[in-house]
């Protein structure tokens, strides 16, 4: 088999939802004929036809109509074209959606793809991360694959669950990541994985920063012999507070990393819970490293920089080693 | 009194216009009861009545056959509830907090529904349920369960303002769905009225705008209603897409019970806008002969007794104990607290 991208493994996924369940349906815009701005429903409103279907440019009536096909027995998956556009479907996704089944006891089985995170030249409104803005509403499932295999897995997972999943896909590995084959370690939704083990210090971190942390705990084992754990949560809600205190146990130190804005959110829920049920673990104040608190911005030089780099990691690594 | 009578004999059976008038009348009696246990502190939050809309609420669900249609009421839609078969246990449990309601005391008053049963709760956030209707159309059309179906819903003068509205609407149009929308324009939105909430000669001027079919009514004049609702739910029904009534009355009461509507212009009240579709129904089923003066004390006494005995019942069962509560927002278990 040749390699498959991250892009390929959610278009495979989508594919085999619709092909296994019949009550399974994809609505956004541009992802018929056109087969999506990404390209991830590629072909398939010819092989699944009246399954498949363009969505004019009104996010709140697209998540509205996604909720009522749940409610009604359908398992609609919605794409968001960019994340950043998922903010004028807040109000029914947080309000009806993550409300639903606490209110009524009938769940809404939606699935909203958010193509997330920066690029080099996306700029301030096609580059953002979403998922602690979700993750705060009770109802709602957060995932955030990392890998092929996870982005494949988690996407069928995600359609199969019966509460509404908000999943968050990394743009940049689209096409950048690739794999021998879709499948491999299939972990449930909610537990996190060890990506890369090690005894110094810990860097709990997703998506897209799964690989950034991976290269700066790459530089540290050659620069010192450090041996740093990098764990990817895979999803942020449920958050998987057992494996990361399993984790800080092991080496006494925690970075948490996120590419989404400083204030509040992941890392510092992760930080949060830390600090409360494994103070005793700590050797060294836990540590957080986030994009900057501006808007994302456009040139790829500020890009770089807004955001958490392998270099920016490694240095938050080096003060939390050497306290 | 005027009635409307004209065009009466086509297509108006008498037991329909039995059904529309008598969930009016049910419906008046169960709110005025609503007003009654709020004024004596008995309902904890807010009580919404839907005085003055009973005759656009009723005439459009009264259309609909549970089990197969779509209908999504609002805040002012109590003779809806009763005309589309809503159990009147589930209102007053709902409003008085019994976990034996449909909400089970985690939602109250109008935030009510039975989304199994084709008629979703409502939540607060205005013109949201048009899209909700409209994608249960979807799955229907999914599953290949459309035939004939027609889902319904109705919004205010407010509603129209919203966003929620523009998407919903225009969407359902491209969808070409069986969507029934009714805006109820009862002059005020709270206490905005019309001229600081739109400035379009008509609300149904819109539908043009939708590219769906507009209708307009006297929302007083109960066989008006009955006629224009027959007609809307007939053409969505045989496939001509999406179908927007605009009613006009005068809300008869305050936006809630707490709210004595004292910004509402005298002027309204005295005007056609400001009849009680309740007395005018009352004249049209005396006048047309679909029921007389014995028969309607009966139906009277009886709705008082089953109000009664809905509000009693509720009122004897626990409310929800916070200790017994899973506090889950997940149906899976695996998701809980995490």
């Amino acid at each position: 088999m040749s390699d498959v991208t991250y892009i390929d493994a959610i278009h495979a996924a989508l594919g085999k939802a619709l092909e296994d369940d019949p009550s399974v349906f994809l609505y956004g815009q541009d992802i018929g004929k056109f087969g999506g701005a990404f390209k991830a429903t590629k072909g398939l409103q010819d092989r699944f036809p009246g399954r498949v279907l363009d969505a004019p440019i009104s996010e709140d009536a697209m998540a509205g109509m996604a909720i009522g096909a749940a409610i009604e027995g359908a398992r609609p998956v919605l794409e968001m074209q960019f994340a950043d556009f998922s903010s004028v479907a807040f109000n029914q996704i947080v309000n009806q959606a993550a409300t639903h089944y606490y209110r009524t006891g009938v769940p809404v089985p939606l699935t909203m793809r958010l193509p997330s995170g920066g690029t080099p030249g996306s700029g301030p409104f096609h580059s953002q991360s979403m998922e602690a803005l979700y993750a705060h509403y009770p109802g709602l499932v957060v995932v955030t694959p990392a890998t092929v295999s996870d982005a494949y897995s988690m996407l069928l997972d995600s359609i199969a669950m019966d509460d509404p999943v908000i999943y968050c896909e990394h743009k940049f590995l689209y096409r950048w990541l690739k794999s021998k084959s879709y499948e491999a370690e299939h972990l449930p939704i909610g537990q996190a994985r060890i990506t890369r083990p090690g005894k110094h210090a810990t860097v709990v971190t997703y998506s897209a920063m799964v690989h950034e942390a991976v290269r700066a705990a790459e530089m540290l084992q050659a620069e010192g012999g450090w041996e740093i754990e990098v764990v990817d949560l895979r999803s942020v809600k449920p958050l998987d507070t057992d494996t990361i205190i399993a984790s800080v146990a092991r080496t006494g130190r925690l970075l948490a990393v996120g590419e989404a804005f400083p204030w509040g959110g992941v890392t510092a829920e992760v930080v949060s819970r830390v600090c409360a049920d494994g103070f005793h673990l700590l050797d060294a104040p836990p540590a957080r490293l986030n994009a900057k608190d501006t808007p994302i911005p456009y040139h790829p030089k500020l890009w770089a920089t807004h955001r958490p780099t392998p270099e920016s990691i490694a240095e938050s690594l080096r003060k939390l080693l050497n306290y | 009194m005027d009635t409307t009578t004209e065009g009466l004999e086509q297509g108006m059976e008498r037991d329909h216009v039995r059904k529309v008038f008598r969930a009016m009348l049910t419906a008046r009696i169960l709110e005025n009861k609503l007003g009654s246990l709020y004024k004596a502190g008995k309902i904890v939050g807010g009580v919404y009545l839907g005085k003055g809309q009973e005759a656009v609420s009723s005439s459009l669900a009264a259309c609909l056959e549970k089990g197969r249609d779509v209908y999504a009421p609002l805040i002012r839609d109590q003779a809806g509830r009763t005309a589309f078969g809503e159990p009147m246990l589930d209102c007053t449990r709902t409003y008085l907090g019994s976990v034996e309601g449909p909400m089970r005391g985690r939602d109250g008053n109008i935030h009510r529904g039975r989304p199994s049963e084709g008629m979703p709760a409502m939540i607060s956030h205005l013109g949201t349920a048009i899209s909700v209707v409209s994608g249960m159309l979807m799955a229907k059309r999914l599953k290949g369960q459309m035939d004939g179906v027609v889902g319904a819903t109705c919004v205010g003068d407010g509603c129209t303002s919203t966003g929620s509205f523009h998407e919903g609407l225009n969407a359902a149009a491209v969808e070409k769905l069986p969507l029934v929308l009714t805006i109820a324009n009862n002059q005020y939105a709270y206490s905005t009225p019309n001229d600081r909430q739109f400035v379009c000669d008509d609300l149904v001027d819109k539908a043009k705008g939708y590219g769906v079919r507009g209708h307009s009514v006297d929302g007083t004049d109960m066989i008006a209603c009955i006629k224009v609702m027959q007609e809307a739910v007939a053409r969505a029904r045989a496939g001509e897409g999406p179908q927007l009534v605009v009613a006009s009355m005068l809300r008869l009461t305050g936006h809630g019970e707490h709210d004595d509507g004292s910004y509402v212009d005298p002027k309204l009240k005295t005007s056609g806008l400001g009849r009680d579709s309740i007395d005018v129904g009352k004249a049209q089923m005396l006048e047309n002969g679909f029921t007389d003066a014995a028969e309607l004390e009966a139906w009277e006494q009886e709705a008082a007794e089953v109000v009664q005995a809905a509000v009693a019942t509720a009122q004897k069962e626990p409310g929800p104990d916070p200790y017994k509560d899973d506090w889950s927002a997940y149906s899976n278990p695996d998701l809980q607290t995490r």
